[in-house]
């Protein structure tokens, strides 16, 4: 257990020192996401309806764009090597390392969506099921991806390969997490949108890292 | 109908700490080597020899358990690894060609965090840091550090955390005649406390009794 709190920390405290990672994240999702009232135009009526959809997708996209940092820098200065030798098995590796990257990338996006989703009109009663959606559903993102990013580890054009694996898995929880905010907009009930992406999380928890961890064996030999 | 075991010092005056059993290793299509033996008592020491891509690093790899073996059997007190890996990769430490450090961390953060992830104190991490002669250097972050700089820190893991079996991949590369007297020296006190070391290196080692492996002896196309 200490050296699964010790290896969050040695990660957050990589991310932090070299915080350029995480703000280009960040600053891909808010420029991505400012971009869409300027090509639409002020069609308010439209871009409230966009409004969830938009801020998802560009969601699941910079959470993609920050994958190839959480196995690739370890693996190739021999960091994962010798973090495989460790007495912790690699599925807590694996999972220590999806929380540190959920903390750096996807938990700094569930805070900033609300101020986005004002740039986009969002309709106010959106509001607070968006952020609870993203953060049930980010998380899904950071697990989802760990797998791919370890399927991709080494190959050539890894970035290409990594989207086009890990993006079609994406598809549940952007499904989920749109409809949420929709049909708050609308005034129905969120309760069994939020319970299947929690249901989505409950299940990438065990899964994700045993995959991931699966799929880097191979990659250490 | 069990027969109790032989009593071991009936079989053998000192049973060996660790050994391996016909280990062979392939990689991609290529058999790398095939049939390697040897037993290693405690404080034992052996240097693995041979010309480029004879083996070397993947026989370490495959010790560490990193590459499965194609076959054969590792033994440590006459126990099976291949049953307890977890066990196995808890006693040892396994030095590789690249070191894993982070630029942007200091040298003292960089060894506190490998120290600790296995288990070992922070006393223990400072007080390698002295005997690597990189105390002067611990608040300075890894990317100005010197090539061999780095090889020392890398190598200062070895004794900021317990193990008593040390694989080590060409450990000298790098290092100027102190710090390799340093090395050597660190060795000797390992063994003297009853750890293994293994060694693939091209330059001779002076380890006092230790065995030597030829690698090419274990070839595939050769007859061993």
């Amino acid at each position: 257990m200490t050296a699964f709190l010790l290896l969050i920390r040695h990660d957050l405290r990589l991310a932090l020192r070299q915080g350029s990672d995480a703000a280009l994240v960040l600053g891909f999702f808010v420029l991505a996401v400012v971009l869409f009232p300027l090509g639409v135009g002020p069609d308010f009526e439209l871009l409230t309806r966009i409004a969830p959809g938009v801020l998802w997708v560009m969601a699941l996209l910079a959470a993609l764009l920050s994958l190839d940092r959480l196995f690739q820098q370890d693996y190739d200065d021999g960091s994962l090597e010798a973090l495989a030798l460790a007495p912790l098995p690699l599925e807590l590796l694996v999972l220590a390392k999806c929380c540190a990257h959920w903390l750096t990338t996807g938990l700094p996006l569930v805070l900033i969506a609300p101020l986005l989703a004002a740039a986009l009109h969002l309709d106010s009663a959106g509001y607070l099921p968006l952020v609870g959606a993203m953060a049930l559903g980010t998380p899904t993102l950071s697990l989802i991806g760990a797998v791919g990013a370890a399927l991709a580890l080494g190959a050539r054009r890894a970035g290409v390969l990594l989207s086009l694996l890990v993006l079609p898995l994406y598809i549940p929880v952007l499904i989920f997490g749109v409809a949420a905010v929709d049909q708050a907009v609308a005034g129905l009930a969120i309760r069994p949108h939020l319970l299947m992406l929690g249901a989505f999380l409950a299940a990438a928890l065990p899964l994700a890292p045993w995959g991931a961890a699966a799929a880097l064996r191979p990659a250490l030999e | 109908m069990r027969f109790p075991p032989l009593s071991r010092t009936s079989v053998t005056s000192s049973p060996p700490r660790f050994s391996a059993h016909d280990l062979a290793c392939q990689r991609g299509d290529r058999l790398i080597f095939r049939g390697v033996e040897f037993a290693l008592a405690a404080g034992g020491a052996l240097i693995l020899r041979g010309p480029n891509g004879s083996g070397k690093s993947s026989l370490l790899r495959v010790l560490a358990g990193l590459t499965p073996s194609l076959r054969g059997a590792l033994r440590w007190d006459g126990g099976d690894i291949a049953e307890d890996w977890p066990a196995h990769r808890a006693r040892l430490h396994f030095i590789g060609h690249l070191d894993p450090l982070k630029a942007v961390l200091t040298v003292a953060e960089m060894l506190a965090f490998w120290s600790g992830l296995r288990g070992g104190s922070p006393q223990a991490a400072a007080k390698a840091l002295d005997r690597f002669h990189l105390a002067e250097l611990a608040d300075l972050p890894c990317r100005f550090l010197s090539a061999g700089q780095r090889r020392r820190l890398s190598l200062a893991r070895l004794t900021a955390s317990p193990a008593s079996l040390w694989l080590l991949d060409e450990p000298t590369v790098g290092l100027d005649e102190a710090s390799t007297s340093d090395l050597f020296a660190v060795i000797g006190e390992h063994r003297t406390a009853g750890g293994l070391v293994i060694a693939a290196t091209h330059v001779t080692l002076a380890l006092e009794g230790a065995q030597s492996l030829p690698m090419d002896a274990f070839a595939p196309g050769r007859t061993a």
